[in-house]
């Protein structure tokens, strides 16, 4: 046998458990991405099982009059008399007037805990917008407690939960019930009303709003100011000790844990220059120290990754370097920096850490209308119901994180997209 | 106009937008302090709004000790106008806020709240006195001879007194930056403390060694700092019915079929034994206002109206649904007085 024989023999004997080795690999990886995708999918499964009752909310059905006396209102264009009025009245003798044959103080207290405590509220703001049905009457649906909202939703499906009833509510419900008077309908409180410490009442856009002003300012300071960083250090800047130095800096400020620009944020905007707490404003200039270096890394890398031939025909045509840069290496580069600046943004938009130090972790009703009015954000949003007593809040919470990943989805897709979209290979 | 040019003239819009806040004045109160007053103070706040139409007053939760710093730093719109707090101002606490100029400081207590040790409800009921708390969660516990202290050694409750179940010692409360476990410290476990004769006498000759003793809790693993969370804990005993949790008695209200609170010294928490006082575990609940802001931050006055309602902090109130409990009947009208013709504390009030 010559050599080559053997050779050919031994590679032969050795293909098979080569080509073993390739499919045991295969194998490996596949099982390595099922299990992510599992991880997903019981995250994913766990969070809309929990928080997809949270889209629909209890409404009860009863003839409300718009009795001037009752509220003691009889003008409504009187903003003293509005404030005063006593609009609980309202739903307690709708109630009443359903329920004739209760008596008893404890009882009757039962019998308007049927009702949310913003009901009233809510018929005040229907009379301003059509003030024609003042000592009128009209039939009304009327948001319900959280406790019954939960335990309505619970009975539905089967697994009563009664514990915060007392008998005779759960008699109540049930007589509405055949009446066809209580029924679940579309939660829009959730999306059109900021928090509130009543499960019922609590929305999603005030803390929505807040993130969006938040992150604005945050793209328009961090934007800017990180694409020009880039440019320089990658164009224009020598290479030396000064600029390497600087380079590790920013790597290293990429890593820092978020809660330090917090601290950060506190020592140098709130007590130095004196910012308010709690606004969009401060929670954009915290977030962009954070998200800056990541802006700035993304940028030089996508300025890198064009080809040094634009350059040196550009410069060829007798462009400035200044020409060179803004006319050709900057279109060409923006892609990868959008990509890198949604990323950034996606991250910004999750982040609770540095926003406990400036005062954002709050509780905030109105929803705010500019960057200097009190804020809060998406994910603190989740914080601070998910810490909440009351059980309604369970679902409130799963729904808000369902509601933070959509937009987390939305972002994340349209960096794809727009790289797709966009990129140029060469 | 080219790329240079707009980021240029962006940059100049940012930094007078970013200025431009800095001189104005603030219209919303401002209100900081104990995580546990929080779910009340939030209550009173968005009826408040609701209400009056005005602007709702923004509410942060940092804790009793830190609402307190931050109160105390100073006067003006910068500072918070009121703080909650689930124990009374400390002196240090006010001579602080003295010397930073914080002088008229109106003090009012809107009722009680009570700290439960609860079980998971598929878990046998547990009857526990102080004294066994004590025994079951300090570091260290009276050893055979008077005046000895050893490491704790009991492992179940069953050898902390016969009477109790034999299950391991297991127990999941707050961290030690928590105002709940620092009541849960004073009262449930120097509560027991002082039942041991020589320990109660040893209050007298050396007040630190005392607290000591009596304030330390265990670190071997039985008592398992569960974070400020009081719902996680409550998922952890509906998963582990072999523990317990330390928290405040609305989660227990909230969570009924979950879990149960156990007896101590054979009473039940409940909101009638509580507000009677005969439930020992429970601590009053406090805010603290600064009048010179009074008039000056708008909306102060009707704030306080709306907290010291009867239908906000009555028996029947709001508040009360929350599971706040209520004060007695004579001391709430006191106290509603006393607040709305904001009269200040003397700095002769028996401060710790």
């Amino acid at each position: 046998m010559s050599k080559a024989t053997e050779h050919l023999s031994k590679i032969k004997h050795s293909l098979a458990g080569r080509n073993r080795a390739e499919a045991r690999f295969r194998w490996y990886g596949r099982i390595a991405i099922f299990i992510g995708l599992a991880a997903v999918a019981v995250l994913f499964g766990d969070i809309i099982n929990k928080g997809h009752g949270a889209f629909r909310t209890t409404y009860i059905n009863l003839d409300v009059s718009y009795d001037q006396d009752l509220i003691g209102v009889n003008n409504l264009a009187d903003s003293e008399q509005l404030s005063a009025g006593n609009w609980d009245a309202l739903t307690k003798s709708a109630l009443r007037a359903k329920f004739p044959n209760i008596s008893g103080r404890s009882d009757k207290r039962r019998l308007n805990n049927l009702l949310s405590n913003g009901a009233g509220f809510d018929l005040k703001d229907r009379l301003l917008e059509s003030p024609q049905l003042l000592g009128k009457t009209e039939s009304v649906w009327m948001l319900a407690d959280d406790d019954i909202d939960t335990y309505y939703k619970s009975w539905l499906a089967g697994e009563a939960y009664a514990a915060r009833l007392s008998d005779k509510q759960v008699i109540w419900i049930g007589e509405l019930h055949q009446q066809g008077l209580i029924k679940l309908q579309f939660n829009s409180n959730f999306f059109m009303r900021g928090d509130s410490r009543e499960p019922e009442q609590a929305g999603i856009l005030g803390a929505a709003i807040g993130s969006f002003l938040t992150l604005i300012v945050t793209l328009m300071l961090s934007f800017p100011i990180g694409v020009c960083a880039a440019i320089y250090l990658e164009e224009f800047a020598p290479k030396n000790r000064w600029t390497d130095f600087i380079e590790v800096n920013i790597n290293n400020l990429a890593a820092v844990p978020s809660i330090i620009f917090g601290l950060l944020g506190l020592a140098i905007f709130i007590n130095f220059f004196h910012v308010p707490r709690s606004v969009p404003l401060i929670g954009g200039l915290v977030l962009t120290l954070m998200t800056l270096p990541t802006i700035i890394i993304t940028s030089r890398a996508a300025i890198k990754s064009v080809p040094p031939s634009i350059r040196e025909a550009a410069l060829g045509m007798g462009a400035s370097r200044y020409q060179v840069v803004l006319h050709h290496v900057l279109p060409l580069a923006l892609p990868g920096m959008l990509t890198g600046a949604i990323i950034g943004m996606a991250q910004a938009l999750g982040e609770t850490a540095p926003l406990l130090m400036i005062g954002m972790v709050a509780f905030i009703v109105d929803i705010p209308s500019g960057f200097s009015d009190p804020a809060t954000v998406l994910p603190v949003q989740i914080f601070l119901w998910a810490d909440s007593p009351e059980r309604a809040f369970i679902e409130k919470t799963s729904a808000a994180i369902m509601v933070l990943l959509s937009f987390l989805i939305i972002m994340n897709t349209s960096a794809v997209w727009l790289r797709k979209r966009l990129e140029r290979r060469w | 106009m080219s790329k240079g040019k707009i980021i240029f003239s962006a940059s100049i819009i940012l930094t007078s937008f970013l200025l431009a806040p800095l001189s104005t004045a603030r219209d919303t109160i401002e209100v900081v302090g104990s995580s546990t007053v929080y779910p009340f103070s939030t209550v009173v706040a968005e009826r408040y709004g609701r209400a009056s139409g005005k602007p709702t007053p923004k509410i942060e939760s940092t804790g009793s000790g830190g609402g307190m710093k931050l109160f105390c730093g100073g006067l003006g719109t910068n500072y918070p106008d009121i703080t909650n707090s689930s124990r009374r101002i400390k002196m240090s606490e006010f001579k602080k806020c003295q010397s930073n100029g914080v002088k008229g400081i109106i003090e009012v207590q809107i009722g009680y709240d009570g700290i439960v040790v609860a079980n998971s409800v598929t878990a046998e009921s547990m009857d526990l006195s102080r004294k066994d708390i004590f025994l079951a969660l300090a570091a260290k516990v009276p050893g055979e001879k008077e005046g000895q202290l050893i490491d704790n050694p009991y492992s179940t409750w069953k050898q902390v007194n016969a009477s109790l179940p034999d299950i391991g010692i297991e127990v999941l409360g707050p961290p030690p930056t928590s105002g709940t476990r620092d009541a849960f410290a004073e009262l449930a476990m120097e509560g027991g403390c002082k039942k041991i004769d020589w320990i109660a006498a040893l209050k007298k000759t050396d007040k630190n060694a005392y607290k000591q003793v009596c304030h330390t809790v265990r670190e071997d693993g039985r008592y398992i700092e569960a974070g400020e969370n009081d719902n996680l804990i409550v998922q952890k005993l509906e998963a582990n019915p072999a523990a317990l949790g330390v928290f405040g008695f609305s989660f227990l209200d909230q969570n009924a079929d979950k879990v149960q609170g156990a007896k101590i010294e054979s009473v039940s928490p409940t909101f009638e034994s509580i507000a009677d006082k005969s439930y020992p575990i429970s601590r009053p609940l406090f805010f603290y206002v600064k009048k010179a802001h009074v008039g000056v931050v708008p909306g102060m006055k009707g704030f306080l109206k709306e907290f010291t309602n009867e239908r906000a902090w009555g028996e029947d109130g709001y508040l009360a649904e929350k599971g706040m409990i209520p004060l007695p009947t004579e001391m709430r009208k006191a106290m509603a007085k006393n607040t709305l013709s904001l009269i200040p504390m003397t700095g002769q009030e028996a401060l710790k």
